[in-house]
Formats: C-alpha cells, sequence, structure tokens
C-alpha cells in the first residue's frame, strides 16, 4: 500500500513536472545567461533542444512506467531462448512442436518490497512429562518454545539469520548473526549472537535434537538447554585436501552465558573446534570433532572487576557415524553418535574441580515416518566430579509430515544422591511457514 | 663482468620463452544439483568442464543430505547449477552458505537457475497451504522430464558457459548446435514411439511426471501419495482402487526410491502391472545421459503401455 503512495505521488509529480516544463522552457530563455543578448535564431533553437529534452524526458517516463508494472516482472531476464535468432538452428530442419512453441514465462515472483522479504518460520515445541522426579521442575505440559526465524541474504557478500525464541518467560534473540559468504582464504565469518560451535548437541536448535531432552553431560556440564550460546565472532576455514573434509573452527564471545561469566570486558571466552568428516561408501560416513572451551565463571557468585578470576576449561571428543541408504533415503537411516566432555572448573581458594561425562546415542528409522532410538548417559557434576548422574531413554518418533512430529520417551534416572527418577515424556514439533533446511 | 650477468641473463629468458609450452586451460569445475544437470552440463562443456552431481541420479531429489562432502566441492566450484523451483530448499541452502564461495551464492556469477524460460506446470492458484502436502509455489519441480525443457535447459547452461568462459563460446556454441540435433532427431523417434497412447491413463506415485506425460498426451488420473510427500493411506488407496477400476487405468508409474509393495497391491487388485520408470539420469544403468535416459524411459513406457492397452 506504501508503495502504492509513492507510486502514485512520484507519477503524480512526474506529471506536474512533464506539464509545468513547456512553461518554464518560454520563461527560460530571458533569464539564462547564456542566452541574454543572443540571437532570435539561436533563441529558437534553444527552445528547440528544450522541447526535444522534454519529449525524450516523457518518453523515458512512460518506459520507467512500463517497467514498474507488474507485467515486466513476469519473466526474470534470462539467456535468450532458443529460438531467438542466434540461436544455433538443427540442421535437421524444424524442431518439435514442443520446442517452436514460446515457452510461457517463468512465474511472477512476489511483487515489490516483498520480494526481499525473508523467509519466514515458526517452530513450536509443546513438550510434556509424567511420572516423579524430586529433582525436576520441569512442568506437567508446556509450550517450551516457539521459535521464529528470518533468513535471508543481505547483500552480495554476507546472509543474514534470525531466531526468536519465545516461551512463558518471554522473547528472547535466541541468534542472531551475520554470516560472510565471500571472503577470501575458504574462510567464513559471523559475528552476533549464535550458538557456539562446541561439540553437536551444542549447536542444535531443540526442535532439531532426536530426543526430547538433552542429554545429562549437556546439562551437567555444557550449559543445558541454552547452552554456550552468546555474543561474539567465529571464524572457520576450510582446509582443503584430497582425504576428508576437514574445518577449523575459532570463536570468541563476551561471556555470558550458562557455562561463561565474565565480570569486565576484557575477559573473554573462546571456543575452537575442528571437525573431520569422509564418505567411507555411498551410503555411510563418519564425523569426528574435537573442542575446546576456556572462559571465565562466577561458580553462581556474580564476581565484580577486580575479583580473581575463576576459568572453566572444557574439552570434548564427538562420534558420528551415518547410513543411509541413498535409494531408500525416506525410509532407512542409521544414526550413532557419542560424545565425551572434559571439564575443569577453577574454584575459590585455588581449589580445582574436575568432572567427565558422556553420552551413546543410536536412532534408527525403520519405516518413512517412524523413528525408534536409545540413548545412555553419565555425567560428573561441574563442581564436583566426584558425584555421578546416570540416565537411559527409550523413544521413537512419528513424522505426519516434513512438518510436524510426535516423540514419546521413556527416562530413567539415576541421581548421585540415590534418587531413581522413572518419567514419560512426549513432545509435538510442528512448523509452519518457509520450507527450512534439513538437519545433517 | 656485468657483461657476463647480462648475457647469461638474456640466454636464461630466451632458453625460458622457448621451453615454455602453453599451460592448458583447466577445465571450468562444475557442480550440478542433479545427474540430469550434470549430463546437460557434459554435453555443452565438453572436455573444457569438469562436471559433478551432488545428488544420486537413483535418490529422491528431494531429501538429499547436506553432506560436507558436498562443501569441499562446492567450496571449488566455478559454476552451480540447479533445478531450482524450491526443489534443492530442504538441502542446498547451507551448503552454498559453508561453501565459502561468493561465486555460486544466488546472484552470484557462478549460480545457474536452469528453469528460467522452461515450461512449468502445477503453478499452484490462489491460496497455499501445507494442507495440500508439500507443495512447490513456483510449480512443478520435475520440468526437465519434458526433452523441449531440456533442450532450453542445455541452452541456459551454454550461455553461462559462454559468459564465464568467452574464450570457448563458440565450442559452447558447437556442442549445444549438436545437442539440439541429436535431441530433435530423438524426439522425432519418441514422438512416433508414444503417438499410439495419446490420451491413456496413468497413475502415478508421486507427481514427478506431469511434464513427461503431458508430452506424451499421458493422462495422470490419480497419484499413490494423496498429497505430495504424504504416503499412502489404506482410505485413499481403496478409493485408487475403485477410481481405476472404474476408468479401467492399469499402470502404475513408480520412481525407484519409492516402495513397491503398495503400488503392487493396487496393481494387483485392478489387474494392471507396476512400472518402476527413473526420472533422472543414472536411475537405472541405462541411463547414462540426457538422451538415454529418454530412450529408456520412453521403450519401457511404450512397452508397458501396448501391454496394458493392448495397443
Amino acid at each position: 500500500m506504501r508503495g502504492s503512495w509513492l507510486g502514485v505521488v512520484i507519477v503524480a509529480a512526474s506529471g506536474a513536472a512533464a506539464v509545468g516544463r513547456p512553461a518554464m522552457a518560454q520563461s527560460l530563455p530571458p533569464v539564462t545567461p547564456a542566452v541574454v543578448g543572443a540571437a532570435p535564431a539561436d533563441v529558437q533553437q534553444v527552445r528547440d533542444e528544450i522541447a526535444r529534452l522534454i519529449k525524450e524526458l516523457l518518453a523515458l517516463e512512460r518506459r520507467l512506467l512500463e517497467l514498474e508494472s507488474p507485467k515486466s516482472l513476469e519473466s526474470p531476464k534470462s539467456p535468450k531462448s532458443p529460438e531467438s535468432p542466434e540461436s544455433p538452428k538443427s540442421p535437421e530442419g524444424p524442431k518439435s512442436p514442443e520446442s517452436q512453441t514460446p515457452a510461457p514465462p517463468a512465474p511472477a515472483p512476489a511483487a515489490g518490497s516483498r520480494m526481499f522479504n525473508p523467509d519466514t518460520s515458526v517452530i513450536a515445541n509443546f513438550l510434556g512429562v509424567a511420572g516423579r522426579n524430586p529433582l525436576s521442575s520441569q512442568p506437567v505440559m508446556q509450550l517450551s518454545e516457539a521459535e521464529v526465524s528470518f533468513q535471508a541474504v543481505v547483500d552480495p557478500f554476507a546472509r543474514a539469520d534470525i531466531f526468536l525464541a519465545g516461551s512463558a518467560e518471554g522473547v528472547e534473540v535466541e541468534e542472531g548473526f551475520i554470516t560472510f559468504t565471500s571472503l577470501p582464504g575458504k574462510l567464513l565469518l559471523k559475528a552476533g549472537r549464535m550458538r557456539a560451535q562446541f561439540g553437536k548437541v551444542n549447536t542444535l536448535h531443540t526442535h532439531a535434537l532426536p530426543t526430547a531432552d538433552r542429554p545429562i553431560v549437556t546439562d551437567n556440564l555444557v550449559g543445558g538447554e541454552e547452552g554456550i550460546t552468546d555474543a561474539g565472532f567465529s571464524l572457520s576455514h576450510l582446509i582443503a585436501n584430497p582425504a576428508l573434509f576437514l574445518e577449523v573452527i575459532g570463536e570468541v564471545y563476551r561471556g555470558d552465558d550458562p557455562v561463561f561469566q565474565s565480570p569486565e570486558r576484557s575477559k573473554l571466552a573462546y571456543v575452537g573446534h575442528v571437525r573431520g568428516y569422509r564418505d567411507l561408501t555411498e551410503s555411510t560416513n563418519i564425523d569426528l570433532g574435537t573442542s575446546f572451551a576456556f572462559g571465565p565463571t562466577d561458580v553462581g557468585t556474580p564476581l565484580a572487576p577486580g575479583d580473581p578470576i575463576l576459568n572453566k576449561r572444557l574439552i570434548g571428543i564427538d562420534a558420528t557415524f551415518r547410513y543411509r541408504p541413498p535409494q531408500r533415503a525416506i525410509y532407512q537411516r542409521l544414526n550413532l553418535r557419542t560424545e565425551l566432555i572434559w571439564s575443569r572448573q577453577d574454584l575459590p581458594l585455588g581449589a580445582r574441580a574436575n568432572a567427565f561425562g558422556f553420552y551413546g546415542l543410536g536412532e534408527y528409522q525403520f519405516a518413512r515416518r517412524w523413528y525408534v532410538g536409545g540413548r545412555f548417559d553419565r555425567s560428573g557434576r561441574v563442581d564436583d566430579g566426584t558425584l555421578h548422574d546416570n540416565g537411559g531413554s527409550i523413544f521413537m518418533t512419528f513424522w505426519p509430515s516434513e512438518f510436524s512430529q510426535i516423540r514419546g520417551q521413556a527416562r530413567r534416572t539415576k541421581y548421585a544422591e540415590g534418587i531413581v527418577a522413572h518419567e514419560f515424556l512426549f513432545q509435538f514439533n510442528f512448523s509452519i511457514g518457509a520450507h527450512g533446511a534439513h538437519v545433517f | 663482468m656485468i657483461k657476463s650477468l647480462v648475457r647469461l641473463l638474456v640466454m636464461a629468458s630466451a632458453v625460458a620463452v622457448a621451453t615454455a609450452s602453453p599451460r592448458a586451460a583447466a577445465p571450468l569445475k562444475i557442480v550440478a544439483t542433479t545427474t540430469d544437470l550434470a549430463s546437460l552440463a557434459t554435453e555443452i562443456g565438453g572436455d573444457k568442464v569438469k562436471v559433478n552431481s551432488l545428488a544420486l541420479g537413483k535418490q529422491n531429489p528431494h531429501f538429499v543430505d547436506p553432506k560436507p562432502s558436498f562443501i569441499s566441492l562446492l567450496s571449488a566450484a566455478d559454476l552451480l547449477i540447479v533445478v531450482g523451483r524450491e526443489l534443492e530448499i530442504g538441502w542446498l541452502p547451507p551448503l552454498q552458505t559453508s561453501s565459502r564461495n561468493g561465486k555460486i551464492q544466488v546472484g552470484g556469477s557462478g549460480y545457474l537457475d536452469v528453469s528460467a524460460n522452461v515450461k512449468i506446470l502445477e503453478i499452484p492458484t490462489g491460496q497455499i497451504t501445507r494442507a495440500m502436502g508439500d507443495v512447490h509455489p513456483f510449480g512443478n519441480p520435475h520440468y526437465w522430464l519434458d526433452p523441449g525443457n531440456g533442450r532450453i535447459m542445455a541452452r541456459n547452461i551454454q550461455v553461462k558457459l559462454s559468459q564465464i568462459d568467452p574464450p570457448n563460446a563458440t565450442y559452447y556454441a558447437q556442442r549445444y548446435a549438436d545437442f539440439d540435433q541429436r535431441l530433435a532427431a530423438a524426439e522425432k523417434r519418441w514422438d512416433a514411439t508414444m503417438a499410439p497412447y495419446r490420451g491413456t491413463k496413468v497413475v502415478t506415485y508421486h507427481r514427478s511426471w506431469p511434464n513427461l506425460m503431458e508430452r506424451w498426451g499421458l493422462d495422470v488420473m490419480g497419484y499413490v501419495e494423496p498429497k505430495p510427500g504424504i504416503p499412502p493411506s489404506p482410505s485413499h488407496i481403496i478409493a485408487l482402487i475403485g477410481e481405476m477400476k472404474r476408468q479401467g487405468v492399469k499402470l502404475i508409474v513408480v520412481e525407484p526410491y519409492f516402495e513397491v509393495k503398495t503400488p503392487q497391491s493396487i496393481a494387483n487388485q485392478v489387474g494392471g502391472q507396476v512400472l518402476v520408470l527413473p526420472p533422472s539420469v543414472g536411475g537405472v544403468e541405462a541411463a547414462t545421459d540426457y538422451i538415454k535416459l529418454f530412450d529408456y524411459n520412453v521403450a519401457t513406457l511404450s512397452a508397458a503401455l501396448r501391454q496394458t492397452t493392448g495397443k
């Protein structure tokens, strides 16, 4: 609508100018220095020139209006069709009737500025839990998150991805970053707020997980649901070689997330990741990674500038094996994954806490819409590695379509305190809007 | 001393110039999202290009894993050729971003969507919702299954190659002319073979075949999938069987990446047959290039139609 009004104003102004100009042309000669004192023939020449320019201007305006009309948007300029005069002709003579018929125009793209709107989608995660667990405050049912995403190309050099997460607590920017896609030296730079490239689970949004929850080791050592999600920079480099896909990532963050808390600007958090990937066969591949994270923490008590810095170091190893036969890709797949994480946390008075945790997960698709899987968890606690929580889950997922999934998960957790919880989690994930990319 | 040095340098330069052979230009690296595009790119590019395809011919092109090994290929590519019309929307965009290759980003000098000016069918009109299944708002993306469109796609590739590699423009034009000639000759054969079956009704599993069916006047009466991307339900199958019996439809065309159990049980009920037909180059061993894909499909389809219609 705004565009229409603008168009009307421009056209009206152009029209007024076009109408007004002859009158101006009549009055111009007497005041134009170049014309003052000129012979009548010269004046006439100037008038003719102005009249010619006005005529050209009107022609250009007509052309502009034609270009602005929706019809002109129907078919983006494309290479000349085979039927164009320059097209090489078949020596055999006329082509098939189809090839002689001019192809219909491409479908009209969205008109006006709507063409530049970002791809928009909403993914909602409805989560429920049944069973007794005195150490969990998870409500029986909740819309744990509704994630709105906006994604688009910014300019020839970058694209942007914004993810807003809404929940009962409010709306927050889960991620929002710009990615520079055209840097030299096989570099990729991201700037903004993003999930750090530490291991696998930390990089995934909740709806992209194969389970209704995150592994215990993620909860205990890597910040749980939010994980290492912070404002900063991520620079990655592709090391070209014929043997395998090799990527090195270095990241720097402000230090304001569940894992790292920085009391001052000069103390930042750092994350590094090396990923190696290789296709074993047409149907199988292996994905290996190692991660490192380092940064300041407050160990539960906000630090003031000048307080002694308590650092945390995390080291992770992840391995994924995938099987997916290409011809049966929509019916069958197997994913096996493990992540091992070591944590070293500085404590007050020079003490340190070391902890280790891991999970092993397997997921198998046995029909077009059905998946089953299991996960084993074991993890120490970040401030006391001698306290171990153990768990095990089995889960089944049904995908009514590509855009929704229903999941049930039976979970047993044995906490270090000796408490054993048996729970049943259920989850409905659904998305609307633009078709997003599949998770790999 | 200086004189000797100068003489030595001059001699060395002369030897270097004399022995230096003109370095053969490296072939352009092309990555095509499907084997059909790869085949057309090879037809036009000849030995001036090196072509890789991301999806395999026997693979459902809607569901390709965005594997990191593809990033390596895309990273080094001079040209990325895509089917477009959102066929690759579920897997290509993150690969492009991760490729660190500005040329192959949408709108870049090394990006080519070959769907420009081709004949697109089933462009939805009115309101589009996911209740219609996994519909493509820009029309059915399986348009390469009309050889007339294949000619336009090849022409689009020729123009693009000429733009990014002007010294070989004449070579690409000659290759296109040769392909056009062979395709035109093949089209005459295919048209003649398929002519008796114009108007015959068939059923297909997915909406992969509208362009091929329209080209040869076959009428797609229904689909095994109730809606695009939605697996068949018992009620839909029962209704489909009833309709096939009522209209006397005997042939079910299935892509190689779908299960044949359901189509086979339908065929058993209606006294018909299932025909597995490859929509892409490499879908069967005999379909080694774009023209051979149609050679195989026309021969197989006409044989099945002959059997089911008695013509």
